[in-house]
């Protein structure tokens, strides 16, 4: 089997626009979730999101292609962009027949189908811009990377809800560690802060009206974040045969279903994800010093994600430090493992780890080490990162400092 | 004489339960009734269609929602209260 190390990173999110200013934002724990800033929000009761600021299309993208690319697909190529850049690769001849582009995005192009409700239901217009389809399209983001770097292998788009870049990254891993290929580009996009993106979060009443604290006794739900992380994954002789910087390995993968329903969590799909993603690695549970929470800040996932971890490492849960960044960035669904996969890698590369936000209270039913409010320095050699999504479906990955 | 309030939530509560409004008495509590997480959120909605009302209610701590829903009684109440404040 093939070994997997990660040679770029690039995101844009509710604490940065790339991945110095997110992890500037991480190390000094600062929230970026505020207050929306989107038509129609006053018809809200939910008006909080990490919404993505200060961002123009327009001095990235030209006319021509804003036509084509959601919100999505632009916070993608933007991620792309910057990983593309630290990897120091280019895809011709070979390489580019078999590299490919496996993303993760839940919702697609919301932006694009909200906008165009609206014009025909609400607006009562009988015409629509003819690339509402190729706009919204749920793999527009992965094929717009592919034509943008000349990717001509393995590309597709998973959508398991708040798991899909984890489903992502893992598939990516599996097929460069198969021989399926030398370089992937991988990760997830989610851009849902729309009128009625937010309107349909708000009918499952899971949504908290101020803040994201996962852990803390008064949680009162999830606040939903915007943005893309996107990485190079890269086989490690390839890596290493054109002197690569290498900022982490991928070393295990697990996916479960719980198999039971469509909403609430259950602690033996999670336990069993996170414990197949150990084995997978061929590491010990006692060595595991970090994990990326799911966190998201509802009652119901951080008490059974706690439960969780608990069950895997027995007396060991104790001493590893366990976060949610939901807490500064907001939950961003689809894209949302993608960039907490940024913090398990500055765990790793630069021994920060970045804490839970928002914390106030002691739950008795969350008793793991949570990082509170403050990030910590320490050393860590496997670091894993949760997704447990809406439906049952599990997928975990770790990581090792390279 | 139009249907009570508190007719059209047992009427409510009795759908989400697939029983007949005859079964559902005022001390039951939706657990009883056999009404889970999902079923108690669709029964707000329909509560909110049906009255024209916004109930204060967050699925993460039922218990500290502002919104009683420890028995049939209590949401009959509750739905009353709203109804009449919307009145007022």
């Amino acid at each position: 089997m093939k070994r997997v190390v990660i040679t770029g990173q690039g995101t844009i999110n509710a604490l940065g626009h790339d991945v110095p200013a997110t992890l500037e934002a991480m190390r000094e724990g600062r929230c970026g979730i505020g207050e929306l800033d989107i038509r129609d929000v006053e018809r809200l009761s939910i008006r909080i999101g990490g919404q993505v600021r200060g961002y123009e299309p327009e001095a990235h993208f030209n006319r021509q292609q804003i036509a084509l690319y959601d919100r999505f697909t632009q916070f993608t190529l933007l991620a792309a962009k910057e990983a593309m850049e630290q990897s120091g690769l280019s895809f011709i001849g070979e390489l580019s027949q078999m590299s490919g582009v496996v993303l993760g995005t839940s919702g697609g192009g919301m932006n694009t189908l909200d906008e165009n409700y609206r014009s025909v239901y609400e607006d009562g217009k009988n015409r629509v811009h003819p690339f509402v389809v190729p706009k919204l399209m749920n793999n527009a983001a992965a094929s717009h990377v592919s034509m943008t770097y000349n990717l001509k292998g393995p590309s597709f788009t998973v959508a398991t809800a708040c798991a899909s870049s984890n489903h992502a990254m893992g598939l990516a891993f599996q097929i460069i560690r198969a021989g399926g290929s030398q370089v992937m580009i991988t990760g997830g996009s989610e851009s849902m802060l729309c009128f009625g993106g937010v309107k349909a979060w708000e009918g499952l009443r899971v949504m908290s009206k101020d803040a994201c604290r996962p852990f803390s006794a008064n949680r009162n739900g999830m606040v939903q974040g915007e943005g893309a992380a996107v990485f190079i994954f890269e086989e490690y002789e390839h890596a290493r045969a054109r002197g690569a910087e290498i900022l982490a390995e991928v070393v295990g993968f697990a996916m479960t279903a719980d198999a039971s329903d469509i909403v609430m969590p259950s602690k033996q799909g999670a336990a069993r994800a996170i414990a197949g993603a150990i084995r997978d690695s061929g590491l010990d549970p006692s060595d595991v010093g970090y994990i990326n929470a799911h966190g998201t800040g509802t009652a119901a996932n951080d008490k059974t994600e706690c439960a969780a971890v608990a069950d895997v490492f027995g007396a060991h849960a104790d001493e590893l430090m366990i976060s949610s960044t939901k807490s500064m960035h907001g939950h961003l669904i689809g894209g949302t493992g993608a960039v907490e996969l940024l913090a398990c890698i500055m765990a790793l590369k630069d021994g920060v780890i970045a804490p839970t936000v928002g914390y106030q209270e002691p739950d008795p039913e969350c008793t793991l080490d949570v990082v509170p409010n403050v990030a910590r320095e320490a050393k860590v050699d496997v670091a894993l990162s949760n997704a447990f999504a809406f439906g049952g479906l599990n997928a975990v990955l770790a990581l090792r400092r390279a | 004489m139009a249907e009570s309030v508190k007719d059209k939530v047992i009427g409510i509560i009795a759908e989400q339960a697939v029983l007949e409004p005859s079964d559902v008495s005022m001390d039951s509590t939706l657990e009883d009734l056999g009404i889970d997480s999902l079923g108690l959120v669709e029964a707000i909605f329909a509560i909110e269609e049906a009255f024209d009302i916004q109930v204060p209610f967050n699925a993460n701590d039922p218990s500290e929602s502002e919104f009683d829903i420890s028995s049939v009684a209590a949401i009959v109440k509750a739905v009353e209260g709203l109804v009449a404040d919307q009145k007022a």
